[in-house]
């Protein structure tokens, strides 16, 4: 089972807040703690598509999938069947 | 008596079961609402916060926010809502100017604040959300916000308010890089949330979905607006996930959808946006810019019901004009006219007073302006000039526009510098500033160019040192670091060196063609 965290956490820290990434826990809201803004999601989400070849859908766009590394991690191992 | 606490009180008073506040999953009457104000007011007026103080509130959209607005109000303070994600040093230049006698925050929001707290004694008292006690922080006395909201009975002293007090200081950007305090009373907030909700024609049935920060005047007075009337305000702390607004839209029967452009972009993008049940909704307002046409016959295609408002205002004085919904057919790129109780006309380089047709400077009249800009007397005086009455002022909005044989007002521009995107002005100065801070800039030039959806999008050119290597990719993250996400730099462009004028200063003239 691929380990996307790293990567995830590499893109954020390349893109967005690099001092708040360092502080920030797998679980932790990116929201809440400032590190990706409104438009930040749509950038991460062309992201996610580009980089792992996935489609987000609408009904996927909610923070259970994408506001935090975690999250994302477990989104993508779903979407890529890596579990 | 036009206290701005007394929207919320009236109704605690005549209707305290209705609905004042969705939030976080949780729904508060009036009743609770105008409780746990007081419940603030009690807290800071023990700390020693009285009539006249600033309080800073720096808080994502939600009750709590709420709550502290109105308690503040409430023991003659003065609100001051900060974004929340506000940088520390921007955010300690606030704190310090305003000389904010309590702030209120929360915990997940702490490295920002501590840090900006660190260079000054403002600030006395924290309450901070999060909190599970009471204690001390370097001196500061810390109450939990959490604890103070569900704390029993309330005895509060008599502030002795009079509604010609400040009620609010909203900071905006000023061409100096520099933010400013505008500073609005108990009348001009009052003034500005009546004439607004006559011409919206809001009622007690509504529903307003708000997720603007309220921060931003527009997400601010939706409270007010509900407020005013007795409706019930949705709050959410961003657009981030537009399904989840949507799904909520639905559950509580919105009728009131505020945005602007590029929210209503990210809704229309959205390929199941028809699957959701959205008949309730039957307003939709815009401001900062005239809505594009496309999104004009998107909106009115999916949304049939629905009345449509472009409208255009500045912070110094909330809203100026509308643009009834049946004249978007007719004027589609026009913010419209004045609303009930101001007077606006537009003026040429020595303040003559225009016929409509023409193209000039707007000024607005009215006692929705605000009474200058906080410890600012200089820039007071340039905004504020004598009116028509002995003693009275009047606007000067900086804002260029023309206006059709009718008087219907077409934005064209801005007076000086001052870029306008997603509906907020924004300082030049300011983002170049930030991007002096990092090393490999040598030169920096930030302008606003048109875009259809932002209204101006900010392009920043820069030239490197010599030998001296950055990516775009690696200036944004740094804008990010210090600016606040409507202040970040659309696009980066870095250029070998940027053009000058003759006295060797940077021509910002002819930037936006350079590649």
């Amino acid at each position: 089972m691929t380990d996307y965290k790293q990567q995830l956490r590499a893109y954020i820290a390349e893109n967005f807040i690099v001092s708040a990434t360092t502080k920030l826990s797998d679980g932790d809201s990116l929201l809440d703690n400032g590190v990706v803004d409104s438009t930040g999601f749509i950038e991460l989400m062309g992201f996610l598509e580009t980089q792992y070849g996935i489609e987000v859908k609408d009904a996927e766009m909610i923070p259970e999938n994408l506001d935090s590394i975690a999250n994302i991690d477990a989104y993508l191992q779903r979407k890529l069947g890596g579990s | 008596m036009t206290f701005v606490h007394h929207f919320l009180e009236g109704h605690a008073a005549s209707a305290p079961q209705r609905t004042a506040v969705i939030s976080g999953g949780r729904r508060y009457t009036y009743g609770e609402t105008a409780q746990a104000a007081a419940r603030v007011a009690q807290a800071l007026q023990a700390h020693g916060v009285r009539r006249g103080d600033r309080v800073a509130i720096l808080l994502d959209n939600g009750f709590e926010a709420v709550a502290a607005i109105f308690g503040i109000l409430r023991l003659g303070g003065v609100f001051m809502v900060i974004n929340p994600q506000t940088k520390k040093d921007k955010l300690g230049y606030v704190l310090e100017n305003s000389g904010a006698a309590a702030l209120i925050s929360a915990q997940n929001l702490q490295h920002n604040w501590q840090g900006a707290l660190n260079e000054t004694p403002v600030c006395q008292t924290l309450l901070v959300a999060g909190a599970d006690r009471d204690g001390m922080l370097d001196g500061r006395s810390l109450l939990s916000l959490n604890r103070i909201l569900e704390t029993g009975a309330v005895t509060l002293l008599a502030p002795g308010t009079i509604d010609y007090d400040l009620a609010s200081l909203i900071y905006t950007s000023g061409s100096t890089g520099k933010p400013k305090g505008v500073m609005l009373t108990h009348v001009n907030m009052y003034t500005a949330a009546n004439a607004i909700a006559s011409y919206l024609e809001l009622r007690a049935e509504d529903r307003i979905m708000c997720a603007l920060p309220l921060a931003f005047d527009y997400g601010l007075y939706q409270v007010l607006l509900a407020f005013k009337v007795g409706a019930t305000v949705i709050l959410e702390k961003s657009f981030a996930f537009p399904v989840r607004i949507l799904e909520l839209m639905v559950r509580e029967r919105a009728t009131v959808l505020p945005g602007i452009p590029t929210i209503f972009s990210m809704l229309l993008g959205l390929e199941s946006l028809g699957e959701f049940d959205l008949t309730a909704l039957r307003l939709i307002t815009n401001t900062a810019m005239a809505l594009p046409v496309n999104q004009i016959s998107d909106l009115r295609r999916i949304f049939p019901q629905v009345r449509l408002y472009s409208m255009y205002g500045l912070t110094e004085c909330k809203r100026v004009s509308y643009l009834p919904p049946e004249q978007l057919d007719i004027r589609p790129t026009s913010v419209g006219r004045g609303m009930p109780n101001e007077e606006i006309w537009l003026v040429d380089e020595q303040g003559q007073r225009l016929p409509h047709g023409s193209t000039g400077e707007l000024v607005i009249r009215g006692s929705h302006v605000m009474r200058g800009y906080w410890r600012d007397p200089v820039t007071t005086a340039e905004k504020l000039k004598p009116g028509p009455l002995p003693g009275e002022v009047i606007l000067y909005s900086g804002d260029i526009f023309r206006s059709d044989d009718e008087g219907y007002l077409y934005f064209q521009g801005r007076h000086d510098d001052l870029i306008k995107s997603r509906g907020q002005r924004v300082s030049p100065r300011e983002i170049e500033d930030v991007l002096y801070k990092l090393a490999p800039i040598l030169e920096a030039a930030v302008i606003g160019v048109a875009d259809p959806l932002l209204g101006q999008a900010i392009r920043a050119f820069v030239a490197l040192r010599p030998g001296q290597q950055c990516t775009a990719r690696q200036i944004l993250a740094h804008c990010r670091e210090y600016l606040e996400d409507h202040m970040v730099p659309k696009e980066v462009t870095i250029l070998e060196s940027l053009p000058k004028t003759d006295s060797g200063k940077i021509r910002k003239t002819g930037l936006a063609q350079m590649q």
